[in-house]
């Protein structure tokens, strides 16, 4: 036995000869730096929390408002006398009518309501009264009489918009000052509005048509919509699905099973991390050059953004697949190759089955990513103002078209506060969709998790 | 004199003609490291034969090298020569599938596919082309595990999942699923070693049983096992094949020092 040693319990700070009770100096350092640490730790968690809070506070008091619109509600009268002058529903009478022509019917409209409702417009004018329902609103008058001509000569009741500063009266953006500066509404006019607000004409409801209208000009932003951004959004994933999915499970089986451990292979799958951490702007270049330059793809397709956006995912999926193949255990495919099952066999019936779950994340969180992605659809021209909705699959990927967050830019762009509060709007929208997506990625991969 | 000499050499031609697999000089090489050191071996038709010795000596190589097995591990590299009733299982020409289909082998830790147990029997026949009918797979599917001594344990619950059974459950689970495709030869590498003593001795009596209608190569770490189970064996040392004959002498009256201090627990 050596001799004793040991410094005295009080110099090291152990107890070794004291009681547990007794917390020495080097306890209650440590014990010091576990605290500060989880300090640490619970101050970054709370920032990011902060963080999010506030840019979902800022989105949603934006954005709420977007999903309610006014409309005023009038009896139109179809006057055969300007409609069909001919009589007989001429189709050549019919090419005539313009929204030219369906203004004066919505100003009479207008003033028999006025009329009718005892409402005294003071200091408004008819066509002041008119200029309270949106310009879009002939168009939409235009449409429900081409599509069936029968109609003319009957009054109808038409859900009207109401004209962008009227909306924004009720939403606040306008105020009787404000309106006193502004050329294009007047006081009176918010008074008239008031007015019709109590007959119980005017009055706000949800704004479908956010969802399925298409992009409006600069001055009618109450008929914005996102019709054709969600359409082009939704081909450009069904491609990315397509293409991106199966291309990208095989490479990564490919490369996890049968490629050949040599300087290539390395040099592929060094590459693969590095695409993954290419700028996506790059894609977009890319794009431009090969896709719509050298192969002559139209502009602003969905087609073209689609491949675009399948380059982008395919080392997002690659990776993920290669890290779910990676996590299988091997003795499954022991098991598999000692009674007699070729490599294949193994891969589909076992392997890739088992992987599954991770394969399906990857992809929904890569699709996700795509979705999101702005800078690469700006450089193929996705961000022109397409109006005409793109057709059905698969004519239609070849159709221009817009995309989500693309819409989100352009409306940022423009000049009218309104806008602010459809980019705004259109932001929930998006969000929506990238919660809904994870959130089926969460189930399909308990699902899948339940059976091994 | 010429009887016995006559004797012996009917003797010699049975044992001859009896010899399901040989290895003739084989050497394993794992890059540059060598595992296997010119290995003479045979197995014998509807013999139990023990492979012994301690840690690391390569009776697992020698085993994973008669289903080819070591194919699967890239830098293994296989000299000499292994025959299968005469043929050379390492001839470029022949599937691995299908010799993998003939020789069978059942892992050290149970590894059951996380399917029913049903499914777990029946995928070897399967993709074999063994069976096509329902009939046909579900006596395929009984008539294994009651040769795997499982059947009763088992019947009532054939769709439930086969990693919900005990260890012991499960290795019988993978020995049925071994026989179900029919192989010749059934390799076992360590069956025993993740085992309770009472699952232990239910699967060395199974394997007596099986000795019938198939021959078996087993790899075990307990030289009772091998005293118990097999007819010859064969003893490892350091990538050598030390000695190899009937089990009764080897164990009473070994040829080799080496053999001796092993069996008697003087090393490994």
């Amino acid at each position: 036995m050596t001799e004793a040693t040991a410094d005295s319990p009080a110099a090291t700070g152990s107890t070794k000869s004291g009681s547990l009770f007794k917390a020495g100096a080097r306890t209650r350092k440590r014990h010091a730096s576990e605290r500060r640490f989880r300090l640490m730790g619970l101050s970054a968690v709370i920032f990011g929390i902060l963080a999010l809070v506030g840019l979902m506070t800022s989105i949603l008091s934006n954005g709420l408002s977007s999903f309610q619109q006014t409309y005023v509600t009038m009896d139109v009268f179809l006057d055969p006398a300007k409609l069909d002058k001919g009589g007989n529903l001429d189709p050549a009478d019919l090419e005539k009518i313009t929204t030219f022509t369906i203004q004066p019917l919505i100003q009479t409209a207008m003033q028999k309501t006025l009329e009718e409702l005892g409402i005294a417009a003071e200091g408004v004018n008819a066509k002041q009264a008119f200029d309270l329902i949106s310009k879009e609103a002939p168009g939409e008058l235009r449409r429900y009489i081409l599509a069936d001509p029968t109609r003319i000569g009957k009054t109808v009741s038409f859900d009207l918009l109401a004209s962008g500063r009227i909306d924004g009266y009720y939403k606040g953006r306008v105020t009787m000052e404000s309106a006193a500066l502004d050329s294009n509404v007047s006081p009176e006019q918010l008074m008239l509005a008031d007015k019709l607000k109590q007959a119980g004409i005017l009055e706000a409801r949800f704004n479908w048509s956010f969802f399925t209208a298409p992009d409006a000009s600069d001055t009618r932003p109450e008929a914005a919509g996102l019709g054709v951004a969600i359409l082009g959004s939704a081909y450009m994933m069904m491609i990315v699905l397509v293409l991106a999915l199966p291309i990208g499970v095989a490479a990564s089986i490919y490369l996890e099973e049968f490629a050949p451990q040599n300087r290539w292979t390395d040099l592929i799958e060094v590459n693969i991390s590095n695409l993954a951490a290419v700028p996506s702007i790059v894609f977009g270049i890319l794009g431009l050059a090969i896709f719509i330059n050298f192969v002559g793809l139209p502009q602003s397709a969905p087609i073209v953004g689609g491949l675009v956006l399948t380059l982008m995912t395919l080392p997002t999926i690659i990776i993920a697949t290669r890290s779910a193949l990676k996590a299988v255990p091997p003795s499954i495919n022991d098991a598999a190759l000692g009674i007699g099952a070729s490599k294949m066999q193994a891969i589909f019936h076992h392997i890739l089955p088992l992987a599954a779950p991770g394969i399906l994340t990857g992809t929904i969180i890569g699709l996700a990513q795509a979705l999101g992605e702005t800078a690469p659809l700006l450089l193929i021209g996705m961000v022109a103002f397409v109006r005409e909705y793109p057709g059905a699959p698969p004519e239609g990927f070849f159709d221009p078209a817009s995309a989500l967050p693309v819409q989100v830019y352009n409306w940022t762009q423009r000049g009218d506060p309104a806008f602010v509060e459809r980019a705004s709007g259109a932001i929930i929208v998006l969000l929506i969709f990238l919660v809904i997506m994870n959130a089926v990625a969460i189930l399909l991969r308990r699902r899948f998790e339940r059976r091994w | 004199m010429s009887e016995a000499v006559t004797e012996k050499a009917v003797d010699a031609a049975i044992k001859e003609t009896a010899i399901k697999m040989r290895g003739t000089d084989v050497s394993v090489f794992y890059g540059e490291k060598q595992a296997l050191f010119d290995v003479n071996l045979d197995v014998r038709r509807n013999n139990v034969t023990a492979l012994i010795g301690p840690s690391g000596c390569g009776k697992s190589t020698y085993l994973r090298c008669l289903n080819r097995m070591n194919d699967t591990i890239d830098i293994c590299r296989v000299t000499g020569n292994i025959t299968l009733d005469g043929e050379d299982i390492y001839d470029p020409k022949i599937d691995v599938v299908e010799l993998r289909a003939r020789v069978g082998m059942v892992f050290q830790k149970p590894n059951p596919f996380p399917k029913s147990i049903y499914e777990n029997i029946i995928y070897g026949p399967r993709i074999h082309g063994q069976v096509s009918t329902r009939a046909e797979m579900d006596e395929i599917v009984e008539s294994s595990l009651r040769k795997a001594a499982i059947w009763e344990e088992v019947k009532d619950r054939l769709q439930e999942p086969g990693t919900g059974l005990s260890g012991g459950q499960q290795q019988r689970l993978c020995i049925a699923r071994a026989i179900a495709v029919s192989p010749e030869v059934i390799l076992m590498d360590e069956p025993c070693s993740a085992l309770d003593p009472i699952a232990t001795a239910k699967v060395e009596e199974l394997i007596d049983e099986l000795r019938v209608n198939f021959t078996i190569v087993i790899v075990t770490h307990s030289m009772q096992q091998a005293a118990r189970v097999s007819q010859r064996t064969a003893m490892f040392h350091l990538g050598n094949l030390v000695e190899e004959g009937p089990t009764d002498k080897m164990f009473t009256n070994p040829d080799t020092k080496l053999t001796q201090d092993y069996i008697t627990g003087r090393f490994g």
